[in-house]
Order: structure tokens, then C-alpha cells, then sequence
């Protein structure tokens, strides 16, 4: 079995109560963080842990913790990414429904290392349920003194609120996310200043992914060093995995990083295979902004060694053959899914989402939409195909927040991989209507590369 | 798009106003509209959508201009802007969940139901509307129901038949 960190009691009945996630173990980060470490020091040992931004970028948490200012006698804050809105990602809500305290308990001990007195946990409104469950979870912690005034006699101070969005993917982004937290539209700011420099209210603030702050509690309990030995590489640690799609066993899962993908997707001990006794056609591995894989690219990097779930391999071959870890939404799909079709439902997303500051974005993602849409349709011209990757190499890095990107990706990475298929739905528009292109060649093994040097 | 059509005025309740209080003061002195967001959930989960008086009603008490609070309900997917239905059904229409189903759910909505997306019923008890990724993508179709946004699973024509009977009973 692979060893777990953030979700080992997971089937424990009662382990949302205060009681049973201390029995278990719970609230020992505060005590060790608060009694015998000094802010700084809980910031070594989350650099030590090599611990890496699990909402989607990546970023190493202990160095982005380094970057924040501290002028004298200006408050800082700590803000929870709770937003999860990138399509095929539900680690978040799981965690928080099923096991509040470990993001509470991080969000103190992270609170602490910051010397944030004021944190907010930023929850995507649609989650109610859950906001009601942190809100009960937050409220046992401070009756029994672990949040308030003076926590176990520490002299430190702590307020912990729990802020509900309204419905919009751009607050993901964490400028965006701080617009919204002061009650204002989501719209990303320029950079610089970064929040570390200049965040909500004006004053450094931290914005970290909900599992990312829940992963701090394992790390300062058994040390930065222990942590840094799970995993491969640069990615060290365990990963939640939210599993969607065409899928025996969907779900989230928490692995350790390094696991081959072709392990995750077909044992037992995770998803299972594909549903419905189906084939593999394709994969988005880290959420709907990611670059789509065929099936033997997701199993396979282009030089035939296996594919894992890290950071690195995944990103293997860059976008011509590889892809990106992202949140860790991997979505599945089988034989009989239409790869146009799923475009073009990622592009309405993205283009509904926009926030429509900038005209890249705004303009450029309700054009991909269009255009797939007659495609999907049986009104494509081929010199739509052409037109699509055009569009989205005019979006991608020529906007301020990364939805430009987002946005561009799925669409230059269906194309580039599945440009038979777009083809296939103008020759054949009719047929396409109630007919799927079907598995073709996707999951065929990959021709060895032919390399000319010249 | 926000149309500001009538000003028939609205009283908000004791309870609303107290919930009002206590919200304001999770942030420090003067930074009171960020309890615009959360405010305006409370509003509409006791009037059913937020008109323009509802809404002027909300910038008065948090002592910001009308428009501030206009901008945010109309650029935030989950504030109305029109009455809606007793029950708003809300389904899940992004990718992973149209690749188990959602879409086929959908049209069975609009036929049960008989209107069009973003329609109410005759009896004023449902409205629907296609939403976007709702984080639930492992267990669709999904949809919610608000104020609360309780949340419906693994969802097929029969659930969803037998969803909507027992809401009616409520």
C-alpha cells in the first residue's frame, strides 16, 4: 500500500469532529510549531520538504513563504485557495468535507510561520456545504483554544474566517481571488507587485492551494527531511489525484509521486481501468487547462520508457509530446469520446470564465468557440484547423493572468494531437452528427522518432 | 445583462440584518465592502434573487455606491438578477461531466420540467440552467439546489425524475 499523508485517516467515522482528529493524532503540528519552533524555522523545514504548489503552478510553497515582506508594523495575511473550479479537480472539496481539521491545523501552523494575526479561508461559493463544515470545525478549534487569543500560551494570536466566492473560475487566480476577497469583480492584477509585496488591502499576503497548506501539517510532524524522501525527484511528497472520466473507479486518490500513470489508470488499487470494458483513447492529466495526450503518449513518453505522475515526466517531451502535472484533475477518456466535441465544451468554458480584461482573452476565446462549435457541428471549413491554432498562439503569454493560456492550450494541443479527427468533421459533417471518429491509431505504440541531423 | 426595471423596495429581516453584523466584522475597520460577496448570498437566500432595490439596499448598509454592488452581482455567475423558480436546478455541463452523461440529463430537465433553460415553471416551483465544472467531476452528473447548494450525485433520468417529486411535496 502506498503510504498516505494527508488522507491515512480518511475512513475514520468522525474524523470531521474536533475529538477524533485529535485522537488520532491531530493538532500536534500546533503544538510542536507554537512550543518549539520559531516562525522561521517552520519555514525551513517547508523549504527543506521541497513541497510544491499543488493548486496548478508548481511553485516551491517555502520559497513563495520567503518572498514575503515584513515592514514593520503592517499586518500580514495568509489566504487560502479554496476556489477549485479547474475542470476534472475535486481533491479540495473532498479533503474539506471529509477531514476539516487538517486544513485548519495547517492553516494555523502556516499562519503562525507567516505572522499573518488574520487568515481567510477563500471558498468557492457553490461549496456551501462545505463552508458550513469548516465554519463548525473552525468554531470547535476555537472553543478548545487552538485559534483566538494567545494559543496555548504561545502569545500568539490567530482569527480564522472562512469567505465564500461567487461563482467565477478567474478567482482561482490569486490576484483575482484578492479582488474578490475585498469584494470587488474578479479581475486579475498586473504583476508586479506580487501579494507577497502588495496583496489584500495593499498589505504582503500569501495565497496557497488548500492542499498545499494541509500538506505542511505532515511535514512540520515528521520533519521536512522525512517528507522530502517520498516522491521522485523534484517532486517530492504525496499528491491528491482527483480521477474523472470514463473511469472504473473515479475518485481522489492520494498517491506518491513517481507512480507510473499506465499503474494509476489500469490497478485495482487505484482507478481500475476504464469503464465498461472500453479502451483508452485519451487523458487531460492535470485539469482542462493542460495540453490533451493521446492514449499512447499518456502512458508512454516519446522514447517508449513509462510515463509517471510527477512533475517532471509529465511534462516530459514539453508540449510537443508531454504535458503538465497542473492540479492533478486527470480526466479520462474512452474510444467512443469526440475529441472536438470536448474542445469545444472546454473552449465555451473558458470563454464563459473570461474575466474580459484583456482582448486576447475576451475575443479570442469566444472566436475558438465559435469556430468549434461549427466544427463540432458540421459547418467546419479546413481552414477552420488552421485558423483555431492561430487564435490560440495570438491568446497564449499575451494576457495578464494565465486563463489566456489556459484557454489556448487545450485547443493547440487537440489539434496537434488529434488532427485527424477535426479533418474527419469537415469531409465527413454529416456522418460526424451521430458518429465518433473512434479510437483510430491513439493508442497504437509510438514510432521511434527520426532524428536528421543536418 | 443587468436591467434596473423596478424599484419596488424590499425590507430585509431582523435575522438578515444581524447576519449582516457579525459578517462585517471578520475584516479589519474600513474594509467593510469585502462583506459584499457573502452579503449578497444572505440576501438572496431569503429573497430568491436580488433586485436593484435589494441590492441599493446592500450599499447603503455597507456605505458604498449602488454601482459597486451592481458590478459584482453581475459578473458573478451565482447571483440572480431575475426571480427564479422555488428550486433552481443547476447542472453540471463542463467536460467531465458530459463525458458520463450530463448533457442526455439536461435535455430530460427541459422535457420534465417542459421550459427552456433559465425558464420558470407555470407554478413558480423550478427554474433550471447548465452550469459550469461545479468540482464534483468524479461523482457526475451532478447538480445543486441553493440557498444551501446542496448537492445531487451520480445522477440519471430516474434520480432526477424522483429528485423532482419530492421537491414538489416540500
Amino acid at each position: 500500500m502506498a503510504r498516505k499523508l494527508l488522507l491515512e485517516h480518511i475512513n475514520v467515522p468522525g474524523i470531521n469532529t474536533l475529538d477524533v482528529y485529535r485522537q488520532k493524532g491531530g493538532y500536534r503540528a500546533v503544538e510542536k510549531a507554537l512550543k518549539t519552533l520559531t516562525p522561521d524555522e517552520v519555514v525551513e523545514e517547508v523549504k527543506k520538504s521541497g513541497l510544491r504548489g499543488r493548486g496548478g503552478a508548481g511553485f516551491p510553497t517555502g520559497m513563495k513563504w520567503s518572498f514575503l515582506a515584513k515592514p514593520e508594523g503592517v499586518a500580514r495575511y495568509l489566504v487560502c485557495n479554496a476556489d477549485e473550479s479547474e475542470p476534472g479537480t475535486f481533491k479540495d472539496r473532498y479533503l474539506m468535507t471529509h477531514i476539516p481539521h487538517a486544513l485548519i491545523e495547517g492553516m494555523i501552523v502556516s499562519s503562525f510561520a507567516l505572522g499573518a494575526k488574520t487568515s481567510y479561508i477563500y471558498v468557492r461559493g457553490e461549496m456551501m456545504p462545505q463552508i458550513r463544515i469548516l465554519e463548525k470545525a473552525i468554531a470547535e478549534a476555537k472553543a478548545a483554544g487552538w485559534l483566538g487569543k494567545n494559543i496555548l500560551g504561545s502569545g500568539y494570536d490567530l482569527e480564522l474566517y472562512v469567505q465564500p466566492g461567487g461563482g467565477a473560475y478567474i478567482c482561482g487566480e490569486e490576484t483575482a481571488l484578492l479582488e474578490s476577497l475585498e469584494g470587488k469583480r474578479g479581475n486579475p492584477r498586473i504583476k508586479p507587485p506580487f501579494p507577497a509585496i502588495a496583496g489584500l488591502y495593499g498589505c504582503p499576503t500569501v495565497v496557497n492551494n488548500v492542499e498545499s497548506i494541509a500538506a505542511v501539517v505532515p511535514i512540520i510532524n515528521d520533519g521536512g527531511d522525512e517528507y522530502a524522501k517520498i516522491g521522485i525527484g523534484r517532486s517530492t511528497g504525496t499528491k491528491l489525484i482527483s480521477a474523472s472520466g470514463n473511469l472504473v473507479r473515479p475518485g481522489v486518490y492520494e498517491i506518491e509521486l513517481g507512480l507510473p500513470v499506465e499503474e494509476f489508470i489500469y490497478s485495482d488499487e487505484w482507478c481500475g481501468g476504464i469503464a465498461n470494458g472500453k479502451r483508452l483513447k485519451a487523458t487531460v492529466a492535470g485539469g482542462s487547462s493542460v495540453p490533451v495526450l493521446p492514449a499512447n503518449l499518456t502512458l508512454k513518453l516519446a522514447n517508449g520508457d513509462p510515463r509517471l505522475m510527477s512533475y517532471e515526466s509529465l511534462s516530459e517531451g514539453g508540449f510537443a509530446t508531454g504535458t503538465m502535472m497542473g492540479s492533478g484533475g486527470f480526466i479520462a477518456f474512452d474510444e467512443d469520446q469526440c475529441m472536438v466535441r470536448n474542445t469545444w465544451n472546454f473552449s465555451r468554458f473558458y470563454h464563459h470564465e473570461s474575466c474580459g480584461q484583456c482582448s486576447p482573452c475576451r475575443e479570442g476565446t469566444g472566436w475558438m468557440e465559435k469556430v468549434l462549435h461549427r466544427l463540432e457541428y458540421g459547418h467546419g471549413k479546413m481552414s477552420d484547423i488552421d485558423l483555431l491554432v492561430d487564435v490560440s498562439k495570438k491568446i497564449e503569454g499575451n494576457t495578464i493572468c494565465p486563463l489566456g493560456d489556459a484557454a489556448a492550450w487545450p485547443v493547440a494541443s487537440a489539434i496537434r494531437h488529434f488532427r485527424d479527427e477535426f479533418e474527419w468533421h469537415v469531409k465527413e459533417p454529416v456522418k460526424s452528427l451521430d458518429t465518433n471518429y473512434g479510437l483510430a491509431n491513439y493508442a497504437d505504440p509510438i514510432a521511434k522518432a527520426v532524428t536528421t541531423e543536418n | 445583462m443587468l436591467k434596473v426595471e423596478e424599484k419596488q423596495p424590499v425590507v430585509f429581516s431582523a435575522a438578515l440584518l444581524a447576519k449582516c453584523d457579525e459578517i462585517v466584522k471578520r475584516y479589519p475597520e474600513g474594509k467593510q465592502k469585502s462583506a459584499l460577496l457573502p452579503i449578497l448570498h444572505e440576501v438572496q437566500a431569503e429573497l430568491g434573487w436580488l433586485s436593484a432595490s435589494a441590492m441599493d439596499q446592500v450599499a447603503d448598509y455597507l456605505d458604498i455606491q449602488d454601482i459597486e454592488v451592481y458590478e459584482v452581482a453581475s459578473f458573478y455567475s451565482m447571483y440572480f438578477l431575475k426571480p427564479q423558480g422555488k428550486f433552481v436546478l443547476e447542472v453540471c455541463r463542463t467536460g467531465p461531466c458530459c463525458l458520463v452523461g450530463a448533457e442526455k440529463l439536461m435535455n430530460h430537465i427541459e422535457h420534465k420540467l417542459g421550459v427552456k433553460e433559465n425558464e420558470v415553471t407555470a407554478d413558480g416551483l423550478f427554474s433550471w440552467r447548465g452550469v459550469e465544472c461545479l468540482a464534483a467531476c468524479g461523482y457526475g452528473p451532478v447538480l445543486q439546489i441553493g440557498p444551501e447548494y446542496t448537492f445531487y450525485e451520480n445522477l440519471n433520468e430516474q434520480k432526477v425524475d424522483e429528485l423532482i417529486e419530492d421537491l414538489r411535496k416540500k
